[in-house]
């Protein structure tokens, strides 16, 4: 079967341990975590897990399977990137002298629409959100100048259709 | 700190109680209703084992002679009661010896309740004597785990540890409880769990599915059941024999699914597996509608992926969505509780008889029994047969037994040929393999049911293992029967090398201590047999013992267990030799 971006979403309570034994999961198949973010979601007192995965849908479908079955995992999901709006965000820091003593520096700037979001007379540091490859294409521009820092963040994703999630919270509330 | 929105019911225990967390922890068991817990006492859960001595009149504690002991007992007891085993242990290595029972617990879906005790919470990430992340370790192989730093957290945990445990489809949970939690006081106040939001136990059964399955099961011509320990579970026992019995459909086992039917059914066709009868694995790949009961799957069941039942739709009854087209892509998925989707699906069955078919299953019996079972049950040559041990168990118990079994040879012979009138009999560590499983689970078998005859049967290797445990039968006069047959090699990992190593014995032939003495050193009544003209008087005599006995057997040193799938062969390739 055919390798695959897939972005797994996941509705959880919050619970300390609970990442320990989510990535225990991929360990255990030797499937690698490509990306990975949690947050606060759209309900209070729940957390999703974002996480990123190039395998096989059939891998992914077992996956958020072996998940959903734990116990402080109210509901995931797996979508692939035409189903989600997604963006990653990147932080590059760069020596301040560049900016002046290389013009081109200005140019990707502008071009790939970072903000500048701090600047020292040692350092400053561009912020850029976006998809992978428009990180990667900025990253590759800027390397031959000389990067001082660089880090990108895990995927967040919101799906096009809904996710159901208060829903099923209710329907538990309102149960016998 | 409150992680799981759960839901609870009020018992009638309005008073609060200000208590210990070390004594409330033994309110929760005893809410629970657990009166037996086994385990080994050491510093980091000194204050609970104080508790239980102020409590022993209602809550008993067996100390067995080593942690991982304590877990087997505990599933010994779960398995055969169908209640929820619990043990208890100290930190650190107290601690990380429950590992083995854990994962034996969660491969093989067995209620339990773990309790270890932890360095106080001050100390904890100190690397203090004896402290190890139990959590972080157990996590793989835990329904659910929990570290209870506060008293004030005590008794909703536990509650949620029970409920956890026992329901859906049941597993190990383990709660680590630091010192300080144990010292501290609380207003103790129980009240039983009946919910976790984040967590739907059993689903509910679709109508659509149902009529789908009864459609494909009404026309089938050569419908096959292979039914595994989700019956047992799940209590379905008299729904699966409806059923077997309404629609004359042929049903095999797992090795886990054993004794859930009576062996001397007639619709009960044998074992499905690597070991297991002829029959059931060849007609798997013959049978056009495969009814899969509470089973997985596994390797050991279905050999080569690609190669089983290609021919068949298959209907998948389960209790957990994440089996669900894991291991075989199934047509039909009857999510739920075992009992419930039998029930709702057997006024949708037509009456059948599938003469021809189940005579399919009579003809690989005859060719199973000319080759293999009449040489194992009744042999011309000299070596006793551990299928003859076990044979003249089933006869000197009349059916009636628990059979424990450990891990190897002797187990796939003793789950071939010991018959069960009745559910719940057969312990056997089946998922994990666990050699040593066995004489540990036996004392939790016993205690389980009392009034039962126990007959543990193990083979020389897996028994010196945890043979500490003749300490514990010993002291709680515990009247388990131990067979164990010796044939003075490991003889699964043997025939291996036999079969797919050129005969190279690496490391399985044993120097074995006598067995007797030793028995007898732990104050049992022990005997040995060498000979075919003893087995009889010997088996007789163990079984009319009213105290634990102790009998070794010396069986064939180079017996071979047959029928056998090699490794990674389809179902369609067993062989008979």
């Amino acid at each position: 079967m055919e390798k695959k971006w897939f972005t797994i979403s996941v509705y959880s309570e919050n619970n300390v341990g609970l990442l320990n034994r989510i990535s225990g999961i991929f360990l255990k198949r030797h499937i690698n975590i490509e990306g990975l973010n949690v947050s606060k979601s759209e309900i209070e007192h729940v957390s999703k897990f974002t996480i990123v995965v190039f395998t096989t849908e059939d891998w992914t479908r077992k996956i958020v399977a072996q998940i959903e079955k734990q116990i402080e995992v109210i509901k995931a999901f797996y979508h692939t990137d035409e189903e989600i709006i997604y963006q990653e965000s990147a932080l590059f820091k760069i020596a301040s002298h560049l900016l002046f003593d290389e013009r081109q520096i200005q140019n990707i700037i502008k071009e790939s629409n970072s903000q500048i979001v701090t600047v020292s007379r040692e350092f400053f540091v561009l912020a850029k959100t976006g998809r992978r490859h428009e990180i990667d294409e900025m990253h590759d521009q800027l390397e031959p100048y000389g990067i001082l820092q660089f880090v990108r963040s895990g995927r967040i994703a919101v799906t096009k259709a809904s996710m159901p999630i208060t829903a099923m919270l209710n329907a538990y509330e309102n149960q016998e | 700190m409150e992680t799981i929105t759960s839901k609870k019911t009020a018992k009638n225990n309005p008073e609060k109680l200000r208590v210990s967390g070390a004594e409330a922890i033994i309110h929760c068991l005893l809410a629970e209703g657990v009166d037996l817990i086994y385990g080994y006492p050491g510093g980091a859960i000194m204050p609970v084992y104080d508790e239980l001595y102020k409590f022993q009149d209602r809550l008993t504690h067996i100390l067995t002679r080593h942690e991982q002991g304590a877990t087997h007992a505990a599933q010994g007891y779960a398995r055969v009661s169908g209640r929820v085993g619990v043990a208890m242990a100290t930190s650190g290595p107290g601690a990380t010896n429950l590992v083995t029972g854990l994962a034996d617990a969660q491969i093989d879906s067995t209620p339990m309740v773990c309790i270890t005790g932890q360095v106080p919470r001050h100390l904890l990430g100190s690397d203090a004597f004896q402290e190890t992340d139990i959590i972080g370790i157990s996590t793989p192989v835990t329904k659910w785990n929990y570290q209870i730093t506060k008293a004030e957290e005590i008794p909703d945990i536990m509650a949620k540890a029970f409920y956890i445990a026992r329901s859906g489809r049941p597993g190990p949970v383990l709660i680590d409880i630091t010192k300080n939690a144990q010292f501290d006081e609380l207003d103790f106040h129980y009240e039983a769990c009946k919910g976790v939001r984040s967590y739907q136990p059993v689903a509910k059964v679709n109508e659509k599915d149902l009529d789908a399955a009864a459609d494909l099961i009404n026309k089938a011509a050569k419908p096959y059941i292979v039914f595994g320990q989700g019956v047992i579970l799940g209590k379905a026992e008299q729904e699966l024999k409806q059923l077997v019995e309404k629609a004359g459909i042929p049903a095999a086992w797992t090795i886990l699914g054993l004794s859930a039917m009576n062996t001397d059914h007639p619709l009960n066709v044998g074992m499905v597996g690597m070991h297991g009868n002829y029959g059931p694995n060849v007609l798997t790949n013959e049978c056009d509608v495969l009814i899969a009961i509470g089973m997985r799957f596994d390797d050991r069941v279905t050999g080569n992926l690609e190669t089983y039942a290609k021919q068949a739709k298959i209907i998948h009854m389960e209790i957990d969505p994440a089996e669900i087209d894991k291991n075989v892509k199934v047509d039909i998925a009857l999510l739920g509780d075992a009992k419930e989707t039998l029930q709702a699906l057997l006024p949708r069955i037509k009456k059948n008889k599938h003469e021809a078919w189940r005579n399919e299953f009579r003809e690989k019996y005859e060719e199973e029994f000319k080759e293999v079972i009449e040489k194992d049950l009744h042999p011309t040559k000299a070596g006793l047969t551990m299928g003859e041990v076990v044979e003249e168990i089933n006869q000197a118990t009349k059916n009636k037994a628990v059979i424990v079994t450990d891990v190897g040879q002797h187990q796939m012979v003793a789950c071939r040929y010991a018959k069960f009138d009745q559910s719940k009999s057969n312990i056997t560590s089946g998922g994990l393999g666990t050699m040593g499983f066995a004489l540990p689970a036996a004392i939790g078998a016993k205690m389980g049911a009392m009034d039962r005859e126990v007959v543990a049967i193990i083979g020389d290797g897996g028994y010196q293992m945890t043979i500490q445990e003749l300490a514990t039968i010993y002291q709680n006069k515990l009247a388990i029967k131990i067979v164990v047959l010796n044939n003075d090699h490991l003889g699964m990992v043997r025939q291996w090398q036999e079969l797919f190593f050129e005969s190279r014995y690496a490391s399985t032939v044993m120097t074995n201590p006598d067995f007797v003495k030793i028995a007898e050193g732990y104050h049992l009544k022990a005997r040995r047999v060498t000979e075919r003209k003893d087995l009889k008087a010997a088996v007789t005599e163990m079984i009319a013992y009213k105290e634990p006995y102790f009998l070794e057997v010396k069986v064939e040193k180079e017996d071979n267990v047959f029928p056998m799938i090699p490794s990674g062969a389809s179902v369609s390739d067993i062989r008979l030799k």
